[in-house]
């Protein structure tokens, strides 16, 4: 699966052209397959088909998104439970993510994570981590076994502006510093933590700062550009590859829902919202396609597609059965008599 | 351990954990060993001392204090093929990491649908005695008994420590290894070559027929003073090391139970929700019509670990409780309102 840009160079050739564009409408495609996905969730949620709550990142999908493109195929991703996209983005289907998420026998987890869970062994996805920057300690583990496996394998470890409070995340930190690890930290700065203004929890005008204090590098990108995300994780993820070690990149996006169904949402006003959705990630790269040259029946080709896509996955996975209550114990700890 | 041991030694328990270590390291590739102070310095109780030397920097790797970043670090390493062994400098703080371990390490096999093992290990200390007080004594076991997914073993001799490590090490889920500080310098026969205990099956290490006393870690070496002592008394005390806690030989206990009728379990962990509660009701459940009186717990006070002398001494459940105890069993007689338990109400 090589993902990056094929005219990262200047193609000025019809062919390379035409290569640049195919791979826009990929990047598109990808983008709209993680929107559609996630508004689906939303009317099935509704719908009360899903138990327990789901965590959805519509508006943040450029981040998952850029960096899918920037990665290299064995990369791994340790994922929060705002974790659809960069599943969807690591190569899960939507009917093993829409049958996790309905708790299906053949969800990615055999209907025993749900929505913050995702993951995938084969995939190099681990599993979506609900305590909030817990997952940054174990992307230093999964770096440090490429790192002394000399496998160059990079661990792409999302979390959001909140988990930058956390103890987790500072151990983390440094840890992949004093170590050199191949992690790259992506902070999905949406402005707030869960409910409350970012800005109100922290005495730093920037997240990125944070990192200096521990001798990591960083930068900071628009979050809403997945092309934008692609070109700064395609650095820093060559930086890690080549034995530089982590960087942490700053991405400032939006979710444009709430935290969770039932947020009230009165951390924030419409007027803000509204002004971020007028630089919708999804509809930024319909505009790249345009700016390309393609045309609105070809971009609606590709809506089309990916709707029919998402639609023929959510009823397969609302069609497929609920695991048998005689499977509980499969996968249960430990398995004391197995040894290597 | 097998009776066939060709070389036997005479080791400490710390030498036999640190042959167990180095065993594996020199066996297994993917073997690595984290935690404070362990490489350079050898570790605070010399368990570790000289493998830094011997098998490198990248095999033994010194941590920052950051008992949920090395922790963390351990479990990812484990999803990925490693079999990383991590030393907690003292039991008390696991609760540091106690999100990595019993959020994390845990439940990921379970939550993943299978997908994903995590054949870490974590050794660390606990134990009361040494003047070590409220936070660097406590016995937590209980807590990895409660939440599912740790197989737990706690040795009492040199030839367990060794044998269970190099089982938890070679199992491919969590395990912790809970070794106790006053018994770093106990001697004992080990066999040299590598061997394995299987978890689950307990050793008895007394036979005897008028009363069952189920311990493990130092409170077996209690109950073995206790059962000499209930000799002179003329009472035959049978006394069991569980070696581990998970999972939990029962059957060995039933066996012991059905011929003396009569149990008392022995901890230095809290007696509120200890494992002795979690025993003593198994045996309720499965035999409570054999008993001839009720199950006894001779266990660690439910208030925090003091430090001046005679307050730990008063503390610590000694040979002497537990002959009370066994003595009270033989009577039929149920644990005293007022006696030891009940000393801080």
């Amino acid at each position: 699966m090589a993902m990056t840009d094929p005219a990262s160079g200047a193609a000025s050739t019809a062919s390379g052209a035409a290569a640049r564009t195919g791979w826009l409408r990929d990047v598109f495609e990808l983008a709209l397959v993680i929107r559609t996905f996630e508004e689906r969730l939303e009317q099935l949620f509704a719908a009360n088909l899903i138990r327990g709550s789901i965590h959805l990142g519509i508006g943040q999908e450029a981040v998952a998104v850029g960096t899918r493109f920037a990665a290299g195929p064995g990369d791994l991703v340790v994922p929060t439970y705002r974790g659809h996209a960069w599943a969807l983005a690591w190569g899960m289907t939507p009917e093993q993510a829409f049958g996790e998420v309905l708790g299906r026998q053949d969800g990615c987890n055999l209907g025993r994570g749900g929505s913050k869970h995702l993951g995938s062994a084969q995939l190099g996805i681990l599993p979506g981590n609900a305590i909030v920057a817990a997952g940054l300690p174990i992307a230093c583990g999964t770096a440090l076994t490429a790192k002394l496996n000399g496998s160059g394998r990079v661990t792409i470890a999302p979390f959001g502006d909140g988990a930058t409070n956390q103890g987790a995340f500072h151990e983390a930190l440094n840890l992949a510093a004093i170590w050199d690890l191949p992690v790259v930290f992506v902070c999905e700065n949406n402005l707030y933590s869960e409910m409350t203004p970012i800005r109100q929890m922290v005495r730093v005008s920037s997240l990125a700062l944070r990192s200096e204090s521990y001798g990591i590098p960083n930068v900071s990108v628009d979050g809403m550009d997945a092309l934008a995300v692609q070109e700064v994780m395609g650095q820093a993820i060559g930086r890690a590859a080549a034995g530089g070690g982590p960087t942490f990149v700053e991405a400032f996006t939006y979710r444009f829902c709430g935290h969770m169904p039932g947020d009230t949402q009165s951390y924030r006003t419409r007027e803000e919202v509204a002004t971020w959705r007028e630089r919708d990630p999804v509809r930024l790269l319909a505009g790249r396609l345009a700016a390309e040259g393609v045309t609105a029946q070809h971009i609606e080709e590709s809506v089309r597609r990916v709707t029919d896509r998402v639609t023929a996955a959510e009823r397969a996975a609302l069609d497929a059965p609920a695991p048998s209550a005689a499977t509980i114990g499969l996968g249960a700890e430990p398995y004391l008599t197995s040894t290597r | 351990m097998t009776a066939t041991a060709l070389q036997v030694s005479d080791l400490t328990y710390r030498e036999a954990l640190r042959h167990a270590l180095a065993g594996e390291l020199e066996r297994d590739p993917d073997v690595l060993l984290l935690g404070e102070d362990i490489g350079a310095y050898g570790g605070i109780y010399k368990v570790t001392d000289g493998l830094r030397q011997r098998f490198g920097p990248h095999r033994v790797l010194d941590t920052p204090i950051s008992e949920s970043g090395f922790v963390g670090a351990a479990i990812g390493a484990a999803m990925t093929g490693k079999r990383p062994v991590v030393e907690l400098m003292f039991m008390d703080f696991s609760l540091v990491a106690a999100d990595q371990l019993l959020n994390q390490a845990a439940k990921m096999r379970y939550l993943s649908g299978d997908q994903w093992q995590v054949p870490l290990t974590v050794r660390t200390q606990q134990g009361v005695g040494a003047g070590t007080a409220a936070q660097h004594s406590q016995c937590l076991e209980a807590l990895f008994m409660h939440v599912p997914g740790f197989a737990v073993a706690l040795p009492a001799f040199p030839a367990d420590a060794k044998g269970l490590l190099s089982t938890a090490i070679r199992m491919d889920s969590p395990a912790l290894v809970i070794e106790h500080k006053a018994l770093y310098g106990q001697r004992g026969p080990v066999p040299d070559q590598a061997f394995e205990i299987p978890f689950g099956q307990a050793n008895v290490v007394r036979r005897g027929s008028d009363v069952t006393l189920v311990s493990y870690s130092r409170s077996v070496h209690t109950c073995l003073d206790a059962a000499r002592a209930l000799a002179a008394d003329g009472i035959s005390a049978e006394v069991i090391d569980l070696r581990t806690l998970v999972p939990l030989d029962l059957t060995t206990v039933l066996e012991s139970v059905t011929r003396t009728q009569r149990l008392a379990v022995v901890h230095e962990a809290h007696r509120n929700c200890g494992p002795g509660a979690e025993i003593a009701a198994r045996v309720m459940e499965q035999a409570w019509d054999i008993l001839r009186a009720p199950v006894h717990r001779v266990c660690g006070l439910d208030i925090p670990v003091p430090y001046a002398e005679p307050l730990e001494a008063a503390w610590l459940p000694g040979a002497e409780d537990v002959r009370r105890a066994a003595h009270k069993l033989m009577d039929n007689r149920p644990g005293e309102r007022g006696g030891r338990d009940d000393v801080h109400t």
